[in-house]
């Protein structure tokens, strides 16, 4: 007998990179995060070619995810073509054979930083976000074991009494991104850096969210269909950001979240942060063809 | 005339004919080698203030906790006349414990680091408790926790201060305002006065007393400090060394202590 006959053959790596004993651990965990809509399983999130903190767990959930017919986009910040999205998108095809593309409407499988696409997402599609804090509870307990006591026992009132501060404080709430949102009526989850403009885009969506904090070693999901309410007082209505007024200076499109550029004189000017439907829009205005899907927001607003 | 009458040790005044609100019975606790608890009982009637005296480790603090359910005796069984929760408080699983003492029980500590959140504003504080038990209007939170502590006569330009930065009379009330938030069946005073300076005792005192008339508060509250108890309570429970060595009447007490120990205690005072 010799060590040849006792080993696999050489390959340069295994497909979609993870070895299978990592996926299949990922899997699991996944499963359990359906299992139990917005509350953090732990994981043991391995190495993977990128430093913590860029997306390394958002990554290892996609990498678990895909097959050879899959069509992935990478966003970062709402856009397709940063260095970041672009690297990673380009990993995930090598490792994989899954296409890419910039397309919402096209992709299956979607990771992103910061933001969810302004097209509505179909049941076929899965959200994946990286979270760099997953712990809501953070703030207010910064002791992890007693904050996952805390989860048990749905004990959130500290979480309403910093945003009852806010409002004695300023007037307002000022919960900008990652607002905690109540996850099936039991778990508190904090959604990633995503504007609150992207919140109500989670609530009964038709597509599987998935959480994943390769720092922090936590997962977690948000089912299709399951509902996710941002944490409110009855008398001081949730708003999202106030850009449904503002029209991007590139494509035309009013109604959008919008990132602001900041001009010579002292003004500024606007533009889509969802880049690919800016160019879709752009394309479609010059006779070329481009097909842009529902929103989630008509007009500016989110229908009921 | 109570006072003349033949002493009625271990009993509660005949003159109550409803039920007591609090039953305990038979509640010990050791922690290792020390017993905090031997078999101790207690029963305390609707509108009474039952008052706990005993020197220093005698588990009078112990016993508060038990009966706020923060810690669970090792044997014994706790009643509260509370017609959806029969059965033995001890009995309950960990959810329906916190709610029960964050809705039904309020608690003041002698150290106010255990019942505040020292960097959250006063009002928040007692803004806590109605968010636990599901208040969600930002202005009912704000109301009624102004009530609470204008009730608890916390100056109330000074609600939205962090305890942090209050005197200590101030916290106190600060937790009193907590405690009474939820308008509960049974408050609990760990040495709600001690470590005050005279004069600031005597009106959290002033305080503690018109709550009680006001609004025929259930009250125990322990103190080592006789004064304190004879100021306040209707009832009074001596312990020694995890047990109950005499009950009865305050003015029972005070006037006629039957157990040795409760003489020196009566007499080092006088
Ligand atoms: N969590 C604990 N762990 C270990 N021992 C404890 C604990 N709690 C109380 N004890 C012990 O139980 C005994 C009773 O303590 P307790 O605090 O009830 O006394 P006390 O009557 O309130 O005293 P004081 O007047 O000093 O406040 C003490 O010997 C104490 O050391
Ligand atoms: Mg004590």
């Amino acid at each position: 007998m010799t060590i040849a006959t006792l080993t696999k053959p050489w390959e340069a790596m295994s497909y979609g990179f993870l070895d299978a004993s990592a996926k299949r651990e990922l899997r699991r965990k996944m499963l359990k995060a359906i299992a139990v809509p917005g509350c953090q399983m732990p994981y043991a999130s391995r190495e993977v070619p990128m430093a913590r903190g860029w997306g390394t767990g958002g990554l290892q959930v996609t990498l678990t995810l895909l097959r050879p017919s899959s069509v992935v986009k990478v966003i970062d910040q709402g856009a397709d073509d940063s260095v970041n999205a672009a690297s990673i998108r380009s990993f995930l095809s090598k490792v994989s054979g899954a296409r890419e593309t910039w397309d919402t409407l096209e992709a299956t499988i979607i990771q992103s930083r910061h933001r969810i696409p302004e097209e509505r997402l179909r049941a076929d599609q899965v959200l994946v976000l990286q979270v760099p804090n997953p712990e809501p509870l953070r703030p207010v307990e910064p002791n992890m074991s007693v904050a996952r006591q805390m989860h048990a026992d749905a004990d959130y009132g500290r979480l309403w009494l910093i945003l009852y501060e806010q409002i004695v404080r300023s007037g307002r709430v000022m919960q900008g991104a990652a607002y905690p949102s109540l996850v099936n009526g039991r778990h508190v989850m904090t959604p990633s850096p995503i504007p609150r403009w992207d919140v109500p885009k989670l609530h009964m969506a038709q597509h599987l969210t998935f959480l994943s904090a390769g720092r922090e070693k936590r997962l977690y999901a948000v089912p299709p269909f399951t509902r996710v309410e941002p944490l409110v007082f009855s008398d001081v209505p949730f708003q999202v950001e106030d850009h449904a007024a503002l029209t991007c200076h590139r494509s035309g499109l009013t109604g959008y979240f919008m990132n602001e550029i900041p001009q010579g004189g002292g003004g500024s000017q606007f533009e889509l942060s969802d880049s690919n439907l800016g160019i879709k829009a752009i394309r479609q205005a010059e006779g070329a063809e481009a097909r842009v899907g529902s929103t989630w927001y008509e007009n500016g607003k989110m229908p009921q | 005339m109570i006072a003349t009458a033949p002493p009625l040790a271990l009993q509660a005044p005949q003159l109550m004919t409803t039920p007591p609100l609090l039953t305990m019975t038979g509640v010990s606790r050791r922690y290792g080698d020390v017993v905090a608890l031997r078999d101790v009982s207690a029963t305390v009637y609707p509108g009474e203030v039952l008052g706990i005296v005993g020197e220093s480790g005698s588990g009078k603090s112990t016993l508060l906790r038990m009966m706020n359910l923060e810690d669970m005796p090792d044997a014994g069984d706790y009643r509260l006349a509370l017609p959806d929760l029969p059965g033995n408080l001890f009995d309950l699983d960990r959810f329906a414990r916190r709610m029960l003492c964050a809705t039904r029980i309020g608690i003041v500590y002698q150290n106010p680091h255990l019942g505040l959140l020292m960097k959250h504003t006063s009002s928040g504080n007692v803004a806590e408790r109605l968010l636990i038990a599901g208040e969600r209007s930002f202005a009912a939170l704000r109301g009624r926790a102004r009530e609470a502590l204008d009730a608890s006569e916390f100056p109330l330009d000074r609600m939205d201060a962090r305890p942090l930065e209050l005197s200590g009379g101030m916290q106190q009330r600060v937790q009193l305002a907590k405690a009474i938030a939820l308008e509960p069946v049974l408050l609990l005073l760990d040495e709600p006065t001690t470590g005050l300076d005279v004069s600031v005792q005597a009106l959290v005192l002033d305080t503690l007393k018109r709550l009680q008339r006001d609004r025929a508060m259930t009250i125990v509250i322990v103190s080592h400090d006789l004064g304190v108890i004879r100021t306040m309570a209707d009832r009074v429970m001596v312990m020694r060394r995890g047990r109950v060595v005499e009950q009865g009447l305050a003015d029972q007490i005070f006037q006629d202590p039957q157990h040795d120990y409760t003489q020196q205690l009566v007499h080092a005072k006088l």
